[in-house]
């Protein structure tokens, strides 16, 4: 009796903590005083700011078409990389699994200072093009990591059942490999565009003039005071992720 | 798989004619500047009148900035530093002199501020003033009920607690060096171990070391007094009418944040057009009334028609204010990295 209380407690207690600071951002998104200290009245200003604010609409395009692209630019050179580790001989592939796991343990701020030392000394503008590549290049790893399990478990006969049937690799591997290593390669997918999106370290390091992303374009207001029209961005994100999930969870719960 | 395939190729080429055919010829200036530091239609009419398109980034810190000029990475033609940072950018030879003879609304800075100025840049040959202010005590009304015109009310045990300290190693020993009659740029080691002192026997009547925070925690009745910059007392005392700004009859800092154009700028002329423009005066009343920190331009000064703003203490305060207000010196690396060992031995217990 009183363990199923407390068990449920602690759950709750668990919920409240992570995301009492997402409430309380909601509450002040639509709050009309600037400051958090103060309920000035219930507002919808801040969402009709926001729309009108072409810097944060910019900032959040970039950050949505920078996760997307470095995400599946990542995830076809990641694949092809984790069938070739798969295949080499044990040396060259324990060599190559160290070096790939490197910019995972590293600290991002030695990745994004080095990167931004590379562009530099291939003067090499800073811009759009140079956030793509940095995400891409510390994406890469993610994507390795989630695909590599997958490979290890495929039955390797399949394949070359496949090729003596009269396939030619590229159809068998579309056909017989691709299916299963499917999963890995969209979990790997979803990384990175998390990992992307997630990023403020290497972007900040690597972007040129009027490029942002959210996380850098908000960095830029500490300064002065975050903008509530972020608040209100944030809620809009948190409800679009929410709805998202409900939807996918309705989905595999009717599929069962 | 392969419909998935052919449509990335896709996407991934329109990208790639998009990105190329947004390269647009023309005048352009690359502006690196605080963030939410400028009202952001001046930029808009900055372009309708002169052609001339605006780059513009923004940064967060003087030492977030400094690296980016100093490794070349980006070719920025106008920024924005603080005082100190001014007269380091000088010294490491990043910044050119400017051109006056472009700047013909220069006439506008007040000459006051100019000779603040020249405590880090001797002549102003680097840099024309954006904005200053003042560091002083902002007090809670309802909870202080003592006439506040000095810094001993910081360090006073009576309000063990309800203390906001400002988390800045130059603020910090200023108001500690100017309390105890010290000059706030000096180098002398008694006098900066006296500081010490005092600030550590300050350490356990702080409630927290704070920088922005410290508006909301006064705006919410959480603290009786706190340190902070003019700018921010306009707009908290805005929010919470029980809040009083008051600059010690000690005397405090006052710092500037001016405009620089880099040596390794590629567009100079824009960048002189752009300062100009910037010097104008209802360009500099917008921006003034957006960003609320005081503006050096005493042409927007006369145009200003709320006279409590005009008048306010806060935002211009008297000549007799400012004489007592030194403004900041960079004091070379070494020097420097003694202010911030002291600090830390403060903040350490």
């Amino acid at each position: 009796m009183v363990k199923k209380f407390i068990k449920k407690f602690y759950v709750g207690l668990i919920l409240i903590f992570l995301y009492a600071p997402i409430f309380i951002l909601i509450g002040l998104s639509f709050n009309k005083s600037k400051s958090r200290a103060k309920w000035g009245g219930f507002t919808l200003h801040w969402y009709k700011e926001l729309f009108q604010n072409q810097s944060i609409m910019n900032a959040l395009y970039t950050t949505l078409i920078i996760a997307l692209l470095s995400a599946l630019i990542a995830t076809l050179i990641g694949t092809a990389a984790s069938l070739a580790i798969s295949n080499m001989k044990k040396t060259p592939r324990a060599i190559l699994v160290a070096i790939t796991n490197i910019p995972m343990l590293n600290a991002d701020i030695v990745t994004g200072i080095s990167l931004m030392l590379l562009f530099v000394a291939m003067r090499f503008t800073l811009g759009f093009s140079s956030v793509l590549i940095s995400h891409i290049t510390f994406n890469i790893p993610y994507v390795i990591l989630s695909v590599m399990p997958k490979i290890k478990q495929l039955n390797p006969h399949t394949y070359e059942a496949a090729l003596d049937l009269g396939a030619s690799p590229i159809y068998a591997f579309f056909k017989v490999i691709l299916p299963d290593i499917f999963p890995g390669v969209l979990t790997g997918f979803f990384l990175a565009f998390t990992m992307s999106l997630d990023d403020f370290v290497i972007t900040h390091f690597t972007k040129g003039p009027q490029i942002n992303t959210l996380s850098t374009k908000i960095y830029t207001e500490v300064r002065k005071g975050i903008k509530p029209e972020i608040y209100a961005l944030s809620t809009l994100m948190f409800i679009a992720v929410l709805l998202l999930l409900i939807l996918i969870n309705r989905r595999n719960a009717e599929k069962k | 798989m392969k419909k998935l395939f052919a449509l990335s190729t896709l996407l991934m080429l329109t990208i790639a004619v998009l990105s190329a055919c947004s390269n647009k010829e023309g005048e352009k200036v690359f502006v690196y500047n605080w963030g939410e530091y400028i009202d952001e239609d001046v930029i808009a009419l900055f372009e309708e009148e002169t052609g001339i398109q605006v780059i513009y980034e923004e940064f967060e810190q003087n030492e977030d900035m400094y690296p980016k000029i100093e490794s070349g990475a980006v070719n920025y033609d106008v920024v924005c530093p603080s005082d100190y940072m001014v007269q380091k950018m000088i010294e490491n030879d990043l910044v050119q002199e400017i051109n006056f003879d472009n700047i013909p609304n220069f006439k506008y800075i007040d000459s006051t501020y100019l000779e603040s100025a020249s405590e880090f840049d001797p002549g102003n040959k680097y840099s024309v003033p954006y904005t200053w202010g003042t560091v002083g005590i902002l007090y809670n009304k309802t909870k202080v009920d003592e006439p506040v015109d000095s810094w001993d009310i910081i360090f006073d045990e009576k309000y063990q607690g309800e203390i906001l300290m400002i988390d800045s190693v130059r603020d910090a020993f200023a108001i500690a060096l100017k309390y105890l009659g010290y000059d706030l740029n000096t180098t002398n080691e008694a006098e900066l171990e006296e500081a010490k002192a005092l600030l550590k026997k300050q350490y356990p009547l702080v409630q927290a070391y704070v920088v922005d925070q410290v508006r909301d925690k006064m705006i919410g009745d959480e603290a009786a007094l706190g340190v902070i910059y003019s700018g921010e007392a306009i707009y908290t005392s805005r929010e919470n009418p029980n809040l009083e700004y008051v600059v010690p009859k000690e005397g405090s800092n006052v710092w500037i944040d001016a405009w620089v154009i880099p040596k390794n700028s590629k567009n100079k002329e824009n960048a002189e057009a752009f300062i100009n423009f910037m010097c104008d005066p209802e360009i500099a009343l917008k921006n003034f009334e957006y960003i609320t920190y005081s503006t050096p331009n005493f042409g927007a000064w006369e145009l200003i028609e709320d006279e409590e703003v005009k008048n306010s203490p806060v935002a211009f305060p008297s000549q007799e204010v400012l004489d007592r207000c030194t403004a900041y010196r960079y004091l070379g690396e070494e020097m420097e990295s003694n202010y911030i060992q002291k600090w830390n031995e403060v903040k350490g217990e």
